[in-house]
């Protein structure tokens, strides 16, 4: 807390970087509870094709989603080697599908480039920004966006 | 212990008074006259004074006081609890109620309200006042009571064979004295050693009284015990003191004031005891008072110069007085008894009985306050527990294909002792659903007095339990649907009258227990649902085709639509539209179904079926298109496994299966829940032959059945949101998340309600 509390008053923030589907992508650290391995889901009936199921996590139930598939890029197929990062959204946790985590970065504000104009408004919606680290790009990733509205809306 | 901690403790104990207060006060409305009921809620009020005093609450303590003062007005017979009366006190214990919160949480009351209130509570104190005052010059009231009762109890204590108790001469010579102005009252005034203990001393007392007029004191000292076993810090004494003053009754108890609680104190007019002197044959008697001052022996004296037959008559008096003393003294309740000449003829027959009762209250089972979220942590923990102990059996059973018999059977004791600590651990949070019902008491007068309707309210089974999570999210949907039954079900009372009936609606309150479940029904003898209207609403609403054939139940649930509101004019009461879907869903919420049955001219029935626990259910684990679901086991009828030939196709896609000669519809779960593309063969599964809360069999298919267990219930909700047709998720013993079927909405989905739509419903609500 103290480090992060340092982070927040030099401007600074820490995010978790993962891959999915060969790009990269990366959320603020803060809002990650943990990660851990992929474990089969009970499927959902009616859900959205994005979302796998719910897993058992210590006797909670989490949703699944599979990140490449909300991002409508080709939909994971779930191996032991994939990873679920457990992040706290608003009230809820959930968990995220990623192929893998790959770093953690500390940057400033000053870092975090604007989302480039092109995009198309679903990507815009839920990218918060793009960053430039060692010659690749990782897209800062706003996790409320990521969760359709009206379902957390009703829940 | 902080101030804080200390009010905290007095809100909650002040909660308790007040519904105690408030089931008081409806006991007497119903016509009980028990004066133990008028004490208890004199008490209530009295000790919400007491402790918002202590606080400093000036504002609760002063409407208290005022109610405080006309409920003894009740107490001492001075006022009638009638209708009108109990109305005035009932509203009284809402603004109580509110000024309380108020209190507590901070913000503010209807100050209008409760000022008219103090106003009403003080005509009545006083109402009776002028009255007796204009009796007053003609002779010294007898009250109403008094007379009657007097004369018969005096023999009637004798043949009940009362062995003559010692004999103290002040109660007889309160007799004594003809009507005299000003009055005489006679107390009784025992101190407890608490008195004492607080730093009130018994002579300051008394002296503070004799200012108030003319007065002789005894003291009796028959409780003094031996020497030997005295305690130095204990009250043996009592007095008994006879004062003539031209003050009221009121200004006799406001010196006790502070001394109330560690007293008793018994205040009567003398004139009590001069009623029944008329009554009997019996010459007043020439006395030499002040022989009353003297030791008990002296009684002995004083009965020689009477001549023998007022001797014989007044013993049997005096037996039925100190009867009435002694059988006061032995149930502590000096506070609450009355006069002597009014308790005698109760004391005669029922003092047994009250003092069984006054031990039974006594002796009644103790209890702790725990805070709920202590409790909570304990049955999330037994929850894990449960499951951690099916994941154990299961991989013992797993690993161990030998079967060692001493493994199997501790983990069998283990499941056992489990399911008995979780079975102890919900009966914690089980609570009787009376608390809620009170409230809607208030919200029916409430609704009554706005619409200028007479409405009764009923409550049965309100002892009835159920988890403490469902009592809480009653409210809410319990408050709308009142308000609805009383502002729409309900006619005026004029419509009532022009269709025959009582003008005085009546709405019914039911909560019991079947099948496992609780269920609530509320039931209105209204003009039940105008079909035509809502059917007129629906189709103006775009809820349903103009053209649409719908059965009359189909119509009545048309009300639990959002935006559905048939009152003509919107009221504040209820009407914006949002009332019965929202009531609806809150239900759903909390795993249960609401259904309305209506009779057009004679009300309607709502009803309301819920899980009495939100954390175990006991279901069947079942296999559809290789997802394991859990089917309550409270919905399913039987089982069976379905025979080619018992499956008859029904158009195009409907199959019905025939059970014993009669068809009932097919539903492949798998299917409705879109797990599958096509229908499964029923032949290759199994058939649950459920019943629905709706009324209608269904049986639904599934793969196989995998067993029966008691799963813990866990939120979907929480993480992700409700999903149509499941009703909660559960983990099962090997770690898996298995999803529990909401039965009643797989058979709604099969009955042409989409899944899906109902959803968006929801959602845009």
């Amino acid at each position: 807390m103290t480090y992060a509390a340092k982070n927040l008053t030099t401007g600074g923030r820490e995010l978790i970087a993962f891959r999915v589907g060969g790009q990269e992508f990366c959320v603020n650290v803060m809002s990650v509870r943990e990660i851990r391995g992929w474990t089969p889901a009970t499927a959902m009936p009616h859900a959205p094709g994005y979302m796998l199921g719910v897993i058992n996590l210590r006797g909670a139930v989490l949703p699944i989603i599979d990140f490449s598939a909300r991002l409508g890029m080709k939909p994971a197929e779930p191996t032991v080697r994939h990873v679920i990062i457990v992040a706290q959204v608003k009230s809820q946790v959930v968990g995220l599908l990623v192929d893998a985590v790959s770093d953690i970065l500390t940057v400033s504000d000053g870092d975090i480039q604007p989302t480039p104009d092109i995009a198309s408004d679903f990507e815009r919606s839920f990218a918060r920004g793009v960053l430039a680290i060692e010659g690749r790009m990782i897209c800062l990733v706003e996790l409320d966006q990521v969760f359709p509205q009206e379902e957390r809306e009703a829940a | 212990m902080d101030m804080n901690e200390i009010k905290e403790i007095f809100f909650q104990e002040c909660e308790e008074q007040l519904a105690e207060l408030e089931s008081g006060l409806l006991k007497l409305n119903d016509g009980d006259r028990d004066p133990e009921t008028v004490n208890a809620v004199f008490r209530a009020v009295h000790s919400i004074k007491g402790g918002a005093g202590a606080f400093g609450l000036d504002d609760l303590v002063s409407f208290a006081h005022v109610f405080e003062t006309t409920l003894d007005c009740v107490r001492s017979n001075r006022l009638e609890p009638n209708q009108d009366v109990l109305k005035v006190m009932l509203k009284s214990a809402d603004v109580l109620a509110d000024l309380t919160n108020a209190a507590r949480d901070g913000g503010s009351v209807d100050e209008a309200r409760s000022r008219q209130l103090i106003k009403e509570l003080e005509a009545l104190a006083n109402g009776e006042l002028p009255q007796a005052a204009a009796v007053e010059p003609v002779a010294r009231p007898a009250p109403v009571a008094a007379p009657a009762p007097a004369p018969a109890a005096a023999p009637a204590v004798t043949d009940e064979g009362f062995q003559p108790v010692a004999f103290s001469f002040d109660e007889f010579e309160a007799n004594e004295p003809p009507a005299i102005e000003p009055t005489t009252f006679e107390i009784l005034f025992r101190p407890k050693s608490e008195l004492y203990a607080k730093g009130n001393d018994a002579t300051l007392l008394l002296r503070d009284l004799s200012r108030l007029g003319e007065m002789s004191i005894h003291c009796d000292m028959d409780g003094l015990p031996a020497l030997g076993s005295i305690n130095p810090e204990a009250a043996y004494f009592a007095w008994k003191i006879s004062l003539k003053t031209d003050k009221g009754e009121e200004s006799i108890r406001s010196v006790f004031e502070f001394a109330e609680w560690d007293c008793e104190l018994e205040v009567t007019l003398a004139g009590d005891h001069a009623a029944p002197g008329e009554e009997l044959p019996m010459q007043p008697v020439p006395f030499d008072l002040s022989m009353l001052d003297e030791e008990i022996p002296a009684s002995a004296g004083a009965g020689e110069d009477d001549d023998q037959v007022a001797a014989q008559q007044r013993e049997a008096r005096d037996d039925a007085v100190s009867a009435a003393a002694t059988a006061s003294n032995v149930l502590q309740m000096a506070q609450t008894a009355r006069a002597p000449a009014e308790s005698n003829r109760s004391a005669a027959s029922a003092s047994a009985a009250q003092a069984a009762a006054q031990q039974a209250a006594s002796a009644a089972t103790p209890t702790i306050r725990v805070d709920l979220d202590r409790v909570d942590r304990l049955i999330n923990l037994v929850g894990e527990l449960v499951i951690n102990q099916a994941m154990l059996s299961q991989s013992v059973i797993e690993n161990d294909t030998n079967g060692t018999s001493s493994i199997n059977m501790g983990l069998e004791e283990l499941q056992q002792l489990t399911r008995e600590i979780q079975d102890s651990v919900m009966a914690i949070r089980a609570q009787p659903v009376k608390p809620v019902f009170q409230r809607m008491s208030r919200i029916v007068r409430e609704i009554a007095d706005m619409t200028g309707k007479s409405v009764r309210l009923v409550t049965e089974g309100e002892n009835t339990e159920v988890d403490k999570t469902v009592i809480d999210k009653l409210a809410e949907p319990l408050t709308h649907m009142i308000r609805n039954a009383v502002d729409h079900g309900l006619e005026t009372p004029e419509k009532r009258v022009a269709a025959g009936k009582n003008p005085e609606g009546t709405v019914r309150l039911t909560a019991k227990h079947r099948s496992g479940r609780i269920v609530i029904e509320l039931a209105d003898d209204g003009a039940g649902i105008n079909r035509e209207k809502v059917r007129q609403k629906a189709i103006d609403n775009d809820l349903i085709a103009a053209d649409a054939n719908l059965s009359d139940e189909e119509i009545d649930n048309l009300i639990f639509h959002a935006g559905f509101s048939t009152a003509d004019k919107i009221s504040d009461i209820s009407g914006r539209g949002v009332g019965m879907d929202v009531v609806k869903r809150s239900i759903q919420a909390l795993g249960g179904r609401i259904n309305i049955s209506s009779k057009p001219g004679h009300g309607s029935v709502f009803t309301m079926s819920l899980p009495l626990t939100l954390a175990v259910l006991d279901g069947m684990v079942v296999t559809v298109a290789n997802q394991t679901l859990v089917v309550p086991l409270t919905a399913i009828v039987e089982t069976l496994q379905p025979e080619a030939s018992a499956i008859h196709s029904f158009g195009a896609s409907q199959r019905l299966i025939s059970i014993r000669n009669s068809f009932c519809p097919l539903v492949d779960v798998g299917r409705i829940l879109n797990f599958r593309a096509t229908q499964a063969n029923p032949v290759e599964g199994v058939a649950l032959l459920v019943e629905s809360e709706g009324g209608g069999q269904r049986a639904l298919m599934v793969d196989a059945i995998q067993g029966q267990r008691q799963v813990v219930i866990k939120s979907l909700e929480a993480n992700y949101t409700h999903v149509p047709g499941i009703a909660a998720a559960t983990i099962l013993g090997d770690g898996r998340v298995a999803l529990i079927l909401d039965v009643d909405a797989i058979v709604a989905a099969s009955r042409g309600h989409s899944l899906k739509p109902e959803m968006s419903l929801a959602a845009a609500g």
